[in-house]
């Protein structure tokens, strides 16, 4: 590329030689620092230990005066970053803008696993607290001593301690060392006994950075000598490549190398748009063997109850028979479905890898560097230590997409393809076949009431596939190893926990009994966002308001009837409050619905407010409320935007989202095919949080997914009479107003991309 | 086979050796390593790469760069003032912290300066229907619906 010659600065830009060392701060304005760990020859030796126990794990004093934190989390869009700068810049009591987050980062940041489970509050940021007050304790000791003055008498503030008319800067005081001492678990906070920085809506500093186009995400990383790669994919999950055509390959110009592992396919060019048409242009010349494996002619929801399970009782109070329910006055039954949902980021995944001089290095945004460092030295047969692995904020995930198995096949090329970093790509296509969804599944519940209206039994029964597939160290998880042929077995056993993810209702019930049924499922999964809890919450929370209606109750009134927790029945009132001055008219309706994430985490209580055409199957949702309790709250602004983000992102999974698939594959494979919620058809949100200064953070970043469908098909009966008890929401509208159930199979998915809504 | 061309984005003028099937999204992320316009989906489904084409928003996924002549581009870069201060939107988007993961971002900026510069007073219902082609999967809507709607009701 030639530029006119008057900017010449501009030219050098366009080469990627000052985009190669920015920061990944995510709050302060440094992208052109050099960042010394892009280069994994050059490790940071003082923090090798990395023990969670030391202060020097988790933050650096630097010499410039500003203080580095590391935490061993990805920020994924949900504002940690700006999170943990708060809650250090309180206890070192300095100003926000000088804290670096370096994000997680092998080697450099603790090991602190996966960024998922609403837990980045929780465990990260009150990690980095303690280390940040053991630090600030540190500090005024040694200043004590230094300045012979009683520690009482100083102030540390902005990197420097002051007292009895003197001063001296933090880096000084630790004489170019850091600080070689313990985190102390009962150290005194700020947090407590001043709380000037944690509790307020600070800005995120990185959108300033995303709304200019400065680089930050893993997919504005350029490198020099940078080659591109494409995966060409087989028509099936595994299908087994027999036959390529190489001489007609070789025919084709641009072609960098042609990487074939087993059954795995790749093309590497040096032009970004060069790799894509290579891989459409490889792809006639490669024979696959595959199976028609898939089930198809049966509803899916069927077909889950059909599979042979690993089931299981969870829970049974004692006392518990089946005459509990069978001999009660008012008893009820019915059976609920959510089928299989994409995470379907915006952004496809990417990675970056190279391999030179016998290491291994991966740019990536995966939720967890450290696992996925284990899951790719099994899957290379190469040594941990040779794998340096950096993680880079991506599109948002919400769980466990496509991010690891992205990695992974760059660090593959990397292997074929040595010397040269290599950026791969994956395709609207492959994100929307390939990644591990959000499995299907039923619920089925019965319960018993007495006469005054209460809940005497509660049975419930949950088949599902398991979450949480993650890679976790393991190789076998992870897609390529499924087709490289180097003996990888199937994708092993995921987490059990996670389907029953609240599948246990918080409400004060004398007798239950609650089972789940495990089954293999046709489709790759893993986690998604609240994992079983979305569907768990849906099923209970659409139940309480049938149950509600056999006692004749209100269904708020119903719900805190049978709670006992001040917490919960304090997010429902004032929910109560907001929506009781809405006038619903003709074929309106307003939905409530309550959940404590985890029955451990975050109190959420949501009402929806709809329109219903049940003759068109038509849904409108006009306008949604949240009553959260989170705790103590770092960032208010931040825990609104991830409730209403949540609500949202539930009401799309819920009103029209299912993957759909033939014989052979997934079939919904772009947006048109996959549509999800858009700005025409998003509601009014209202946000109300309860904040507790005094209580512990609780996570919150998935509390909303489950409660936020609840409301929706609870608002959907006050409005239309119909109890939508299977998702999709508009699915089951035309089915029930105006369409025949038994029209409705996998071969014939119906494209809700068709639907208006109306506002 | 590789074709020299002109472009002019941002106020510059480029020469660029492409192949003329190439879509500008590469061109920009690529050649003039601009990180404003995003891959999101190829097929302008999601309007993630959206770029001004003399002042009119396009998926630059799907537009090659035979196509483009004299025609000015713009991209979420040449938005900001020359000493990094914001656009009204861009600034506008800030104050509502109208971003989660922020994929998106660069297509709601670019479509909403679009929209405010043939409309600079939109409804909120001309607003939601210029967005319309915009995928957010974070669920940022109602905050990037206030952002826009606080700059057509000045």
């Amino acid at each position: 590329m030639h530029k006119d010659q008057h900017s010449r600065r501009k030219f050098i830009q366009s080469l990627g030689m000052l985009t190669i060392g920015f920061s990944m701060s995510g709050v302060v304005s440094s992208r052109l620092r050099a960042d010394t760990t892009l280069d994994p020859s050059a490790p940071d030796t003082q923090n090798a230990r990395l023990d969670p126990k030391a202060i020097d794990s988790w933050l650096t004093i630097r010499e410039d005066g500003r203080v580095t934190i590391r935490t061993g989390k990805m920020e994924l869009g949900q504002g940690i970053t700006t999170a943990i700068a708060q809650v250090a810049a309180e206890e070192l009591n300095m100003d926000i803008a000088a804290i670096d987050v370096h994000l997680a980062e092998t080697e450099y940041t603790p090991n602190e696993g996966y960024t998922a489970g609403s837990m980045s509050i929780q465990s990260s940021a009150m990690s980095v607290r303690k280390a940040a007050a053991s630090a600030r304790e540190r500090l005024l000791d040694l200043a004590a001593q230094e300045l012979a003055l009683a520690k009482g008498s100083l102030e540390l503030q902005d990197g420097l301690v002051q007292g009895g008319g003197k001063s001296i800067s933090i880096y000084a005081l630790l004489k170019g060392k850091q600080f070689a001492a313990s985190i102390s678990s009962d150290v005194p906070l700020y947090a407590t006994s001043r709380r000037k920085i944690v509790g307020q809506s600070i800005a995120r500093m990185d959108i300033k950075h995303i709304l200019t186009g400065e680089p930050h995400f893993i997919h504005d990383l350029r490198f020099p000598e940078m080659v591109h790669a494409r995966i060409v994919r087989p028509p099936a999950h595994g299908a087994k490549l027999l036959a390529i055509d190489d001489r007609a390959i070789a025919q084709l110009p641009g072609l960098a190398k042609l990487v074939r592992v087993g059954s795995l396919v790749a093309v590497i060019a040096e032009d970004e748009y060069k790799s894509i048409t290579l891989s459409e242009a490889v792809a006639p010349h490669l024979t696959w063997k595959f199976e028609k494996a898939l089930p198809v002619g049966e509803l899916l929801r069927d077909h889950i109850r059909s599979l042979p399970t690993d089931s299981k009782t969870d829970k049974q109070s004692e006392g518990w028979s089946d005459q509990v329910i069978s001999d009660s006055v008012v008893r009820h039954q019915a059976s609920y479905f959510k089928p299989y949902i994409m995470h379907a980021a915006n952004g496809p995944s990417c990675a970056i890898a190279r391999y030179t001089d016998g290491k291994l290095s991966v740019w990536t945004h995966s939720q967890g560097v450290y696992p996925l460092r284990g899951a790719i030295a099994g899957l290379l047969g190469l040594k941990e230590e040779l794998i340096h692995i950096k993680g880079v904020p991506g599109a948002g995930c919400y769980g466990h997409n496509g991010a690891d198995d992205v990695a992974a096949e760059a660090a593959l090329l990397a292997m074929e393809f040595p010397d040269r970093h290599i950026r791969l790509q994956w395709m609207r296509e492959e994100e929307n076949a390939w990644e591990p969804y959000g499995t299907a599944m039923a619920m089925e519940l019965e319960a018993a009431l007495d006469r005054e209206g209460r809940i005497q039994g509660w049975k419930y029964d949950l088949w599902s596939d398991d979450h949480g597939v993650r890679p976790g160290g393991d190789a076998d998880n992870l897609l390529p190893a499924w087709y490289i042929e180097k003996g990888h077995g199937a994708a092993k056993s995921g987490f059990r926990g996670g389907a029953t993810r609240n599948a246990e209702p918080y409400y004060i019930i004398p007798h239950m009994h609650l089972r789940s049924h495990i089954f293999r499922g046709p489709l790759r999964r893993s986690s998604l966002r609240g994992l079983g809890a979305y569907a768990n919450v849906f099923a209970i929370e659409a139940f309480m308001d049938e149950l509600a209606e056999k006692a004749a109750a209100d269904p708020i009134e119903f719900r805190l009837n049978h709670l006992r927790d001040s917490r919960a029945t304090d997010c429902l009132r004032m929910l109560q409050r907001e929506v009781r001055k809405v006038n619903c008219h003709d074929g309106e309706g307003i939905g409530v619905a309550f959940a404590r994430y985890k029955n451990a985490a975050a109190y959420c209580a949501i009402a929806a407010h709809v329109s219903v055409d049940s003759r068109k199957g038509n849904v409108t949702v006009h306008k949604l409320w949240a009553v959260v309790d989170a705790g103590e709250v770092i960032n208010p602004d931040g825990l609104k935007n991830q409730i209403e983000g949540g609500m949202v992102q539930s009401i799309s999974w819920g009103l029209m989202e299912e993957v759909n698939f033939d014989d052979t594959h997934v079939t919904n494979l772009t947006w048109a095919s996959y549509p999800i919620l858009r700005f025409q058809e998003a509601p009014a949100i209202q946000i109300d949080i309860i904040d507790r200064p005094h209580e512990a953070p609780l996570g919150a970043g998935e509390a909303a997914q489950g409660p936020a469908t609840a409301a929706l098909v609870n608002a959907i009966y006050r409005a239309a009479g119909i109890r939508v008890r299977e998702l999709p929401i508009i699915k089951a509208l035309r089915v029930t107003g105006v369409g025949d159930r038994s029209s409705i199979s996998h071969e014939n998915p119906i494209n809700f991309g068709q639907f208006i809504f109306c506002i | 086979m590789k074709e020299t061309f002109t472009i002019r984005v941002n106020g510059e003028k480029y020469r660029v050796k492409a192949d003329p099937e190439t879509p500008m999204l590469y061109i920009l992320r690529n050649d003039l390593s601009l990180n404003g316009p995003k891959f999101g989906c190829g097929l302008a489904q999601c309007g993630a790469c959206l770029i001004l084409l003399d002042g009119v928003a396009m998926p630059s996924c799907s537009y090659a760069i035979q196509h483009v002549g004299e025609t000015e581009i713009t991209t979420l870069e040449g938005l900001s003032g020359e000493e990094g201060s914001l656009h009204p939107v861009q600034q506008s988007f800030f104050e509502e912290q109208a971003a989660q993961c922020g994929y998106c971002t660069n297509g709601l900026v670019v479509a909403s300066v679009a929209l405010l510069h043939r409309n600079p007073h939109p409804t909120e219902k001309e607003i939601r229907a210029e967005l319309q082609r915009n995928i957010c999967r974070c669920g940022v809507h109602a905050r990037a619906i206030r952002a826009v709607k606080k700059l057509a009701d000045r």
